[in-house]
């Protein structure tokens, strides 16, 4: 008789090699062990893919993504060739042709360009993590029109923690997991930063620490939080104001710590007609003043010995005064606007629990402080014996950031951290090298349009004022195609994304010849209006040409946008090509080390495609820009992986940190080696340099992490951070709009100028609520990305999409209730810009007034080879459809766009919405557009991945 | 009839915790990826790129919303795979012996080669917990990865199930609750791990760790203040002792 143990093999074979690499299912970046096995023809193929145990991001954990990775490599909606449209735009017909004729001709289109004026090219790029690269190439090319997917994203996240404190949630922050009392998480569905969150929920949770989730949806993290604030979309700025006034009224706040870390002493002029007036008060040198207690004079803030106070007032010349700009904030949110009591109808959040919420983090600040017996000395030369923190630590996203007031309440949430002294103090929210990098150690923007001349410097930035703002010579019409950095959004870090196609298709600031697109899907889920945008893409001129003459598209997959390219670049698989997370760019650095990675191709391509990447190096050749071309001509790369290892963006320094020199022996500094790839592919496909303890907190001001930072070529020599509380640039603008200050923004915008730009952390009600009638659009509506599917281009795969193939629209239970619906019906969610028609489910764990769905799970017919009755397609829907790029028209002949009017980030939660039952005819969404033809041929139907394996 | 073992020497299974578990079917996907190249026949997808896809899975998400009577609503997510229940219904149905459970370790398995795919098992189960592979028609179901947890051919430190090694959450644990001082025996004791569904008499092995104690909104705490306000001082009195604190 068989055994029990006898009748299965329970060591069986698993796989022939591993090779490790970073995986790119989204834009958390784990490191990944793929697993490869030969076919039944002896080919390598994909047995499992499995986290990197030894990896800093993911620890070897791997989410659902990374898991279906398999499927996503070997999706039948692979591009195999370069193509060149036949059909017309939309309609997706092409032919096949080589790479040499693809790059010839988008040379032949390109050309001419450089030659005559640059900036008829907008090359603007998704989520593909490669910016340092494009963006430099960009540069090269000459023409200021470039910026990826941050102006649509995040970068309100970006810009109000640079602007403030030299930091950011997220790619430049982290909060500490392991030492934190109390942890709140703003506006976070299961998405940025992904695996990193749950393994730090789990360590809180085993901790035994509270999670405060404060998400208008009660979902994913919000849903284990164990205290949930139902939040009103677009009120977080406010609550967290209340949370701030409460702090100030018992004193709760740490006064050592601004004193010594922010700029809450520096004394602002006060003289109401002046055209100084609410600037700060500077010596000769430019240096700020602040009040010294001991004294009673004003001296520069770093003036040794000073004693600033923060509250008092100073009479200067003239009958001039300058108080202590903690004085104006103090007065600011002491007023009773931000009482629990007087917010909570705006933010839906209970008074209680507002002033309750404001006890905890009082308590867990002050009564719970952590005590690290390390000692460090400051900037200042100062020595401390410990490291003393406040652990209250914060996460903020999407949630914060795509509001038109997201710049604002993202300051709010920063202003919070910093008066209780959290900001990279053990326990607080922690910086992750190379940051910090406060606003004077980033480059500003840079605009131009020479022929054949290279931007001095990259087109992205911090701006620092008014009188860098990239307009034309008239003072008022923005150089930008997305008009960034302009009066519309002066602080644009990102670029506008959403607005490129828009303005392109207006003509306003002017037409372009050429749009130049990497991964991302314009006509469908990463664009406001996504009908809008088919249309603009679509649409000719009086001679028959499209408006937007020429566009080149690069992806991977089938998407909806390769409908509409003139010429398809095909790209990679993650698996198959190079790629470096460079600290150049976006690097995958945790508080306490120093880390990049890269991609190599550990499975080679199967068909006619290549790395972006290096398409974009051998066009930059064939174009003969200066960086990437020898003097005799050639190419002076042979591809990507030649640039990783070889280029050099000042002596020394290149996209990788590890391995460097010579012999490899150099790390952060030192000259190419030859040798570094192969380096990496042998220590797991990453790097990982450890921060010294003396240099573990406190970065902001901690002389040793300057030296380490100095030494490891992150900077070049010590930075000073002084966190700003108060933002001295938006004042600036400010008086600009007051009249007193060059140059003067159109009339229009005075107005908005005046009312946004506070200096001081703000809040004011979303635009497109406030300029609709709200009682014909009462709700609010948003989406989420689903954590299996969050930020994955290519989630479009056949596993996945049996987890979700469709969405329905999860509408409150007191809506449904007074609309008539039930789970199943059908609805018709109405703004101000359209209509669309969704399935319907009931939910309670939601803001009563917010109605929502999972993100980019619909799907075009026809797109990502996909049967023509897919559920993608026929209950699927976008929210895209409802939300315009631009505001409602105020009658003053200006298109407004829909966006932060500081940052330029896209507001799509700000959208308004009414509700009524609709009949379920057919039991489709709506609209529908029309297919799309499938370039890449029907799949097989039936799925048995691994069978040659299994027995 | 298949019969059971009168005991096993180990009692191998799962700890879910409901606390930390955030749904984001990591633990789903990557099941699916490491049985559908291993144990018995791949894990099928018919229609995969069609109107109605849909395939074999061994573990699965399910979300529901409660209301408790005294707090908001909130979402639970409960992931569910075989339990390899002591008295398992799915064995003892079982017309071929396919479906067995095994003395050593108390794994509930399916011999593929000894299947007919009548379904009688997947009725049997009262969690739903079998799933029958829609192309080669024999029942599929969680083998504990019971090819990774002896496997010589992994690091030892891998020889767990591909769920619990994948989890980010850390919210599945893995191990012999027959040995009271296993992490997965005092884990259960400790935080109240809890049978699926007790009342079937199926003896589950796998626990369940329930949701801690949430707050409530309309709970209070005041805020403790930095200094006593004196009188007359106004609101920022406090400011001037805090700075004369700090000397």
């Amino acid at each position: 008789m068989t055994t029990d143990s006898q009748r299965v093999n329970t060591s069986p074979h698993v796989s022939d090699e591993i090779r490790k690499t970073t995986c790119y299912m989204c834009a958390c970046r784990c490191g990944i062990n793929v697993h490869l096995r030969n076919d039944a023809d002896g080919k390598p193929k994909i047995r499992y893919i499995e986290g990197n145990r030894d990896h800093p991001i993911n620890k070897g954990v791997l989410c659902a993504k990374g898991s279906a990775g398999i499927m996503q490599h070997y999706s039948p909606a692979r591009l195999k060739s370069p193509m060149k449209r036949i059909g017309e735009r939309g309609e997706g017909k092409f032919e096949e042709i080589s790479w040499d004729e693809a790059l010839e001709l988008a040379t032949s289109w390109l050309k001419p360009i450089r030659e005559k004026n640059p900036k008829k090219l907008a090359f603007f790029t998704g989520r593909d993590q490669s910016q340092s690269l494009t963006g430099w190439w960009a540069q090269n090319f000459g023409t200021p029109n470039f910026a990826a997917h941050g102006g649509f994203c995040s970068v309100n996240m970006a810009a109000g923690g640079i602007y403030t404190f030299g930091g950011a949630f997220w790619e430049f922050g982290a909060p500490d997991w392991g030492k934190t009392e109390l942890f709140m998480i703003f506006g976070v569905a299961e998405d940025h930063d992904s695996n990193p969150i749950k393994l730090g929920l789990s360590k809180l949770k085993s901790r035994g620490k509270k999670i405060i989730g404060v998400n208008p949806v009660r979902t994913g993290y919000n849903a284990i939080a164990d205290e949930w604030v139902g939040i009103t979309p677009g009120t977080d700025g406010l609550f967290v104001l209340s949370i701030v006034h409460e702090l100030l009224k018992a004193g709760r706040i740490d006064v050592d710590y601004l004193i010594r870390y922010t700029n809450a002493p520096w004394l602002v002029i006060d003289d109401p007609d002046a055209k100084d007036h609410g600037l700060f008060l500077r010596d000769k040198d430019g240096n700020a003043q602040v009040l010294d207690r001991k004294t009673g004079k004003t001296v520069a803030y770093n003036a040794k010995g000073v004693k600033p106070d923060l509250q008092g007032e100073v009479n200067l010349k003239n009958g001039r005064k300058a108080v202590p700009s903690f004085t104006l904030l103090a007065n600011k949110y002491l007023d009773d606007r931000y009482t629990p009591e007087n917010v909570a109808e705006e933010t839906g959040v209970p008074a209680s629990q507002t002033r309750r919420i404001a006890a905890e983090i009082a308590h867990a600040a002050f009564e719970k402080e952590v005590i690290i017996d390390q000692p460090w000395t400051d900037m200042k030369g100062e020595r401390h014996e410990k490291m003393i923190g406040r652990p209250v630590a914060f996460h903020a996203m999407r949630g914060i950031s795509a509001h038109s007031n997201g710049f604002q309440t993202c300051r709010s949430i920063h202003l919070l951290q910093i008066l209780i002294g959290s900001i990279d103090s053990p326990g607080g929210f922690r910086f992750k090298p190379p940051y910090p990098r406060p606003v004077s150690a980033q480059p500003a923007p840079h605009g131009g349009n020479i022929p054949n001349t290279p931007l001095k410097g990259p087109q992205l930035g911090f701006m620092r004022g008014p009188e860098g703002l990239l307009l034309e010579e008239d003072g008022v019409t923005p150089q930008r195609i997305d008009k960034a950095f302009s009066w519309d959004a002066p602080m644009s870090s990102h670029g506008l994304m959403h607005m490129v196609i828009a303005n392109a298709h207006a003509r306003d600031p002017y037409g372009i010849d050429v749009l130049f697109m990497y991964m991302a899907n314009m006509s469908w889920n990463s664009s406001m209006n996504s009908s809008g945008v088919m249309k603009m893409l679509t649409d000719k001129d009086e001679n028959g040409e499209y408006i937007i003459p020429k566009l080149i598209y690069s992806d991977a997959y089938s998407s909806e946008m390769v409908a509409f390219a003139d010429l398809i670049l095909p790209d990679t698989t993650y698996l198959e090509r190079h790629d470096a997370i460079s600290a150049l760019d976006r690097p995958i650095s945790e508080p306490e080390a120093l880390c990049d990675a890269i991609r190599w191709p550990v499975i080679e391509p199967d068909r006619d495609v290549r790395g972006f990447q290096s398409v974009l190096l051998d066009l930059g050749a064939r174009l003969g820009l200066p960086a990437m071309t020898n003097e005799d001509g050639t190419p002076k790369f042979k591809d990507y992986a030649d640039y990783i290892q070889n280029h050099e963006r000042k002596p020394g320094v290149g996209p990788l940190l590890g391995w460097r020199g010579k012999d490899g022996s150099k790390t952060g500094r030192g000259e190419p080696n030859p040798n570094q790839i192969d380096t990496y592919i042998k220590n797991g496909g990453f790097s990982e340099t450890h921060v010294p303890a003396e240099a573990l907190y406190f970065k902001h001001a901690n002389a040793a992490w300057q030296n380490w930072a100095i030494e490891m070529g992150l900077q070049d020599a010590p930075v000073e951070n002084v966190f700003q509380l108060y933002l001295e640039p938006m004042r600036k603008f400010q008086l600009c709009a007051e009249g007193k200050a060059e140059p003067q923004p159109p009339e229009t915008h005075r107005e908005r100028i005046l009312n946004c730009f506070d200096p001081l952390p703000s809040w004011y009600p979303p635009f497109e609520g406030a300029s609709i009638d709200l009682s014909q659009f009462p709700y609010h509506a948003l989406t989420q990305r689903p954590a299996a599917m969050y930020h994955s281009w290519g989630s479009q795969n056949a596993w996945l999409r049996q987890i979700h193939g469709h969405n329905p629209m999860f509408i409150p239970g007191e809506i449904c209730d007074e609309v008539g619906l039930k789970d199943d019906d059908w609805a018709y969610i109405i703004s101000h810009h359209g209509k669309i028609k969704v399935p319907v489910k009931r939910m309670n764990a939601v803001n009563g007034k917010t109605l929502w769905t999972w993100n980019a799970i619909g799907k075009r017919k026809g797109a990502w080879a996909l049967s023509a009755k897919a559920p993608e397609t026929e209950k699927g829907f976008l929210l895209n459809h409802i939300i315009n790029e631009l505001l409602p028209p105020k009658g003053d002949g200006h298109r407004w766009s829909n966006s932060d009017p500081i940052t330029g980030q896209a507001a799509w939660f700000d959208l308004r919405v009414r509700v009524e039952k609709a009949p379920a005819e057919d039991e489709v969404s709506q609209p529908q557009v029309d297919a799309q033809n499938n370039p890449v041929g029907t799949p097989d139907q039936t799925v048995e991945y691994g069978k040659e394996w299994t027995k | 009839m298949t019969l059971l073992p009168a005991q096993t020497n180990k009692k191998l299974g799962l700890v879910i915790d409901l606390d930390v578990c955030v749904g984001c079917h990591a633990c789903v996907v990557n099941c699916k990826e490491w049985n559908t190249g291993g144990y018995g026949a791949p894990l099928g997808d018919v229609d995969a790129y069609g109107d109605n896809p849909s395939g074999a899975w061994l573990n699965r998400i399910h979300t529901f919303e409660v209301t408790p009577d005294d707090a908001p609503a909130q979402i639970v997510h409960f992931p569910k795979s075989c339990l390899h229940c002591e008295d398992a219904p799915c064995v003892t149905v079982c017309p071929t012996g396919a479906s067995y459970k095994r003395s050593e370790d108390g794994i509930v398995l399916v011999d593929e080669s000894m299947c007919i795919g009548c379904s009688l098992c997947a009725w049997a189960c009262p969690y739903g917990a079998r799933e029958m592979d829609p192309v080669e028609n024999v029942m599929k179901k969680c083998t504990l990865c019971v090819d990774r947890i002896y496997n010589d051919n992994i690091p030892e430190i891998d020889r767990t199930p591909a769920c619990v090694r994948t989890c980010p959450a850390n919210a599945r644990h893995f191990g012999d609750f027959a040995d009271p001082n296993s992490n997965v025996s005092t884990m259960t004791r400790e935080r109240g791990g809890y049978d699926l569904m007790p009342e079937m008499g199926t003896k589950p092995v796998n626990q369940y760790l329930p949701p801690r104690k949430k707050s409530r909104p309309e709970e209070t705490t005041e805020i403790a203040p930095a200094f006593v306000p004196k009188a007359g001082e106004g609101l920022l009195g406090w400011l001037d002792r805090a700075l004369e604190k700090l000397g």
